[in-house]
């Protein structure tokens, strides 16, 4: 009989998490102990271990669905001669709720967990079933002058408690969230300030990306009175369960445009143009240190109200420097908005190795003639930069006038 | 006869019983083979016997200092032999006392000395005649240590002493030389200065106690010298010319060869770990500089085998032996052991005044920090500036605190003055537990206690000392 897989509790008070990522596809054989999926919480991101074998028949909920209630089942897995015939009957039958499997127990339980070998390891104290962390007051100190999260780490020490050596492994606060760790020097010339990693990898990649990828720009006017009225028709309903930017209807049109202009979400290879197979939009985030790009995945598979959350927390993360590196390493096509500081239209430098980057300038009223007659309406001003190798400006164009279109006819992304 | 345990201890000194009992607490058949006294050198011939002595010597101090306290009396005088006899009587009780534990924890104690025949194999030999033959998956080795005899000072049990003859005086001498200014070393010469004695410290270093904090070191030279004790640093004794009636002592210093007449010689230049007839080479256990190779779980890397205490290497102290024990056990028994941290081990010595310390000293702190780019705060409070030391006419004495200037990190903590050594305690649970010095400035200390003054050292890093 298929075997549920089931969303686990990775903590006593945790009731939803996020499926952040599926590490096996439909048809791969699943051994005992393989990693299966990526699960997220408010703290960590853990990696989902299978106990069962068999193959992994069907996965109930995709990729990057947040708020999956704990015990729901998230997939099936077939046992050996089982076929996919058999999961129709079983899918609808009633998971048996899992209960908590801390990591050193993952042999008891159907599924278990254990914390990424690289990430950072889970909560400590949530193990320890206790919502208090449990660390002593030097790394406590050390934890807040570089910047790491106590919740992110194992204590070594009694009773798990978190006592310095164990910040000495602890990873480094994500690139975003690197402090400052030398002082601005004044010299004779002004006051030099040392470069942060973020800063120098942001520094690295323009200028190898200036110099390496012809890039042309290509302009478009969207209207977009349309789109300022549907979003606010969709945001009094909302009840606060969501509350839609204009960037995410852009960010909805760009995947769209994607899904619909293949050429467009390609990259450059030595080998070859590389046309990607899923749509993945990453947003910029602009740091106090430097940029960087988190991702929405499969974003053309995605409603506005998901991808408004799901940007929402990405970008929160990147703020707070708890960006895992698979959620900003990669994405076919960036877009990057300046319109909150009421920037018309800009350049932006492509971020390799994708193929374009959408500026996304202010929605303002502008002058404009209608049927040959002037009058106001709400335009933004959108600006392609291509990497010319791989898109030719016939293409840009194509991909350009699509994303209009969705802008401009906002009904037209329902499809 | 065969005898199969769990786990086999070798010796019942701190380091041993405290292992033994542990085990059996966590559930395991345990033995003890103990060729002496149980309790070994601590609780026999080391750290309870003396301070049953240096209690003695304090009272005769006091004695001579009625008269700051509004007290008069005349023919004070003391009975050696009295005195040496209630040392031996606290011993003897302390010893029974581990008797009782061990057997209240169902211990089997083996009388006789044990040896290895192979890894998991002991025999136990008493008077020549093996009494026995135990086997056991887990035997730990806590054989102890012994004093060091250097070529040309031998001890002779006469004139020339080792800790175990100089606790056991049979007539007070008049004169004594100390060779070596360890711990050891300087409970007896404060010891005997205060019961009456002429005493000469030698010492290789340039400083004695040179374990110490440098300045602490420096007031306790100073405190001795000004109890009439004669110091000589970077000094050698090269001859011991030994006499019927006493010794003369030939010792080079730096300003020159001296002929010091004593009537006794206390050697007390270090120890080396008991590590002979244990049937080490046979199992083929590492030993380097007659001590026991292990790693931080006391494992010898012969499997099944291990060491703990003195044994295995500096600090030679009772309560690391008790705590290596501990971690050894809870290692085997699969428990969430944690390796000892050796800058956390307080170190004490019961002198007048006594000294007690934790952690790196200044100089050490200073240099570590150096090398890694940080830097740190030291704090000072002397006992002048508390009211209870003050109270007890005990104005002499000095609290400092090493942190790193950043974390607030308690890097280390040096006290010298009355009572230290029962208060060092404070900072050994707060370094251990990683308290900075911010925390421990929140901490509230009681009024009027002499711990006032570890409060106040701590205020003083952070630069914020109330009372001086």
């Amino acid at each position: 009989m298929p075997i549920p897989v089931t969303m686990p509790a990775l903590s006593p008070t945790m009731t939803e998490g996020r499926l952040a990522r599926w590490r096996k596809a439909e048809g791969d054989t699943v051994a005992s102990g393989d990693v299966i999926a990526e699960i997220e919480t408010d703290k960590a991101t853990m990696e989902l271990e299978a106990v069962d074998e068999g193959t992994l028949g069907r996965i109930v909920v995709p990729e990057g669905s947040s708020g999956v209630k704990v015990n729901a089942v998230i997939a099936m897995l077939l046992e050996e001669g089982e076929d996919k015939s058999a999961l129709d009957r079983k899918i609808e039958a009633k998971a048996t709720p899992i209960p908590m499997t801390p990591p050193s127990l993952a042999g008891e339980g159907r599924v278990g967990v254990s914390p990424q070998t690289q990430a950072p390891a889970p909560p400590a104290a949530k193990l320890n079933g206790s919502a208090r962390i449990l660390a002593s007051p030097l790394a406590r100190t050390l934890a807040r002058d570089r910047g790491i999260d106590l919740a992110r780490l194992k204590g070594s020490g009694p009773g798990g408690r978190i006592v310095q050596r164990d910040l000495a492994s602890a990873p480094a606060a994500a690139p975003a969230h690197a402090k400052q760790t030398h002082a601005p020097l004044p010299t004779e010339q002004g006051t030099l300030i040392p470069h942060n990693n973020v800063r120098r990898i942001t520094a690295e990649r323009l200028a190898e990306a200036w110099r390496t990828i012809p890039h042309i720009y290509l302009s478009i006017d969207c209207t977009v009175d349309a789109l300022l009225q549907a979003r606010e028709n969709l945001n009094t309903r909302a009840e606060s369960s969501y509350k839609l930017s204009v960037n995410d209807f852009v960010v909805r049109a760009v995947a769209f445009a994607l899904r619909a202009v293949p050429e467009m979400n390609a990259q450059w290879t030595a080998a070859g143009t590389l046309r990607l197979a899923s749509v993945d939009v990453a947003i910029a985030v602009a740091l106090p240190s430097g940029l960087i790009t988190p991702i929405v995945r499969r974003a053309d598979q995605k409603g506005l109200a998901e991808i408004s959350a799901e940007v929402k927390a990405l970008a929160e993360k990147a703020r707070a420097g708890k960006l895992m590196p698979e959620e900003y390493q990669g994405g076919g096509f960036s877009i990057s908005n300046l319109g909150m500081f009421g920037i018309k239209n800009f350049g932006a430098i492509v971020n390799p190795p994708q193929a374009g980057i959408l500026a996304v300038g202010a929605a303002d009223k502008r002058p404009v003639v209608k049927n040959g007659a002037l009058g106001t309406a709400s335009v933004i001003t959108l600006t392609l930069s291509c990497d010319h190798r791989v898109v030719d400006g016939a293409i840009g164009a194509k991909f350009l006038t699509t994303a209009k279109g969705f802008l401009e006819e906002p009904m037209t992304m329902l499809l | 006869m065969d005898d199969k345990f769990d786990l086999v201890v070798v010796g019942g000194g701190p380091g041993g019983y405290v292992a033994a009992i542990r085990a059996a607490q966590l559930g395991m058949s345990v033995a003890l083979v103990e060729s002496d006294h149980l309790g070994g050198i601590c609780l026999n011939w080391g750290c309870i016997p003396t301070k049953a002595l240096l209690r003695a010597s304090e009272i005769h101090h006091l004695l001579h200092h009625l008269d700051e306290y509004g007290f008069a009396a005349d023919n004070i005088r003391f009975d050696i032999t009295k005195v040496v006899a209630r040392s031996r009587k606290v011993a003897r009780r302390l010893s029974m006392g581990v008797s009782g534990l061990l057997k209240k924890n169902k211990v089997k104690v083996y009388d006789g000395r044990g040896r290895l025949t192979a890894p998991h194999t002991l025999v136990v030999e008493k008077d020549g005649k093996s009494v026995a033959e135990i086997t056991s998956p887990h035997i730990i080795l806590a054989t102890g240590a012994r004093a060091r005899q250097v070529p040309g000072l031998e001890a002779d049990g006469d004139r020339v002493w080792t800790y175990r003859e100089a606790m056991i005086p049979a007539t007070m001498p008049k004169s004594l030389l100390i060779v070596g200014s360890g711990a050891i070393g300087i409970e007896f010469a404060s010891f005997y200065r205060q019961m009456g004695a002429a005493v000469t410290v030698v010492e290789v270093l340039d400083r004695i106690l040179p374990v110490e904090d440098e300045e602490i070191s420096a007031l306790a030279a100073k405190a001795f010298t000004a109890q009439g004790i004669v110091l000589h640093t970077k000094s050698k004794v090269t001859k011991l010319d030994r006499r019927a009636d006493g010794v003369t002592a030939t010792v080079v210093t730096p300003t020159g060869e001296l002929k010091i007449d004593v009537e006794r010689v206390i050697s007390a230049v270090g120890i080396v770990g008991n590590v002979e007839n244990l049937g080490l080479e046979a199992a083929g256990v590492k030993v380097d500089k007659a001590h026991v190779v292990i790693n931080q779980w006391g494992e010898t890397g012969v499997k099944g085998l291990y060491a703990i205490g003195d044994l295995v290497g500096p600090p030679w102290l009772a309560h690391k032996a008790s705590h290596e024990g501990v971690v050894c056990v809870e290692h085997i028994a699969g428990k969430d052991a944690h390796p000892l941290d050796v800058t956390s081990i307080p170190g004490c010595t019961y002198s007048m005044p006594q000294i007690a310390s934790v952690g790196l000293t200044e100089a050490r702190a200073k240099a570590e920090a150096q090398a890694s780019g940080r830097e740190i705060k030291v704090g000072r409070f002397p006992y002048v500036g508390n009211g209870k030391a003050i109270a007890l006419g005990e104005p002499e004495g000095l609290v400092k605190t090493v942190f790193d200037a950043a974390t607030g990190e308690l890097l280390g903590a040096h006290m010298i003055g009355a009572e230290v050594t029962e208060l060092i305690q404070g900072y050994v649970v707060a370094k251990t537990h990683e308290t900075t010095a911010q925390a421990l400035a929140e901490t509230i200390f009681p009024h009027p206690t002499l711990s006032e003054t570890m409060h106040e050292s701590v205020l003083d890093a952070l630069g914020r000392r109330i009372h001086f």
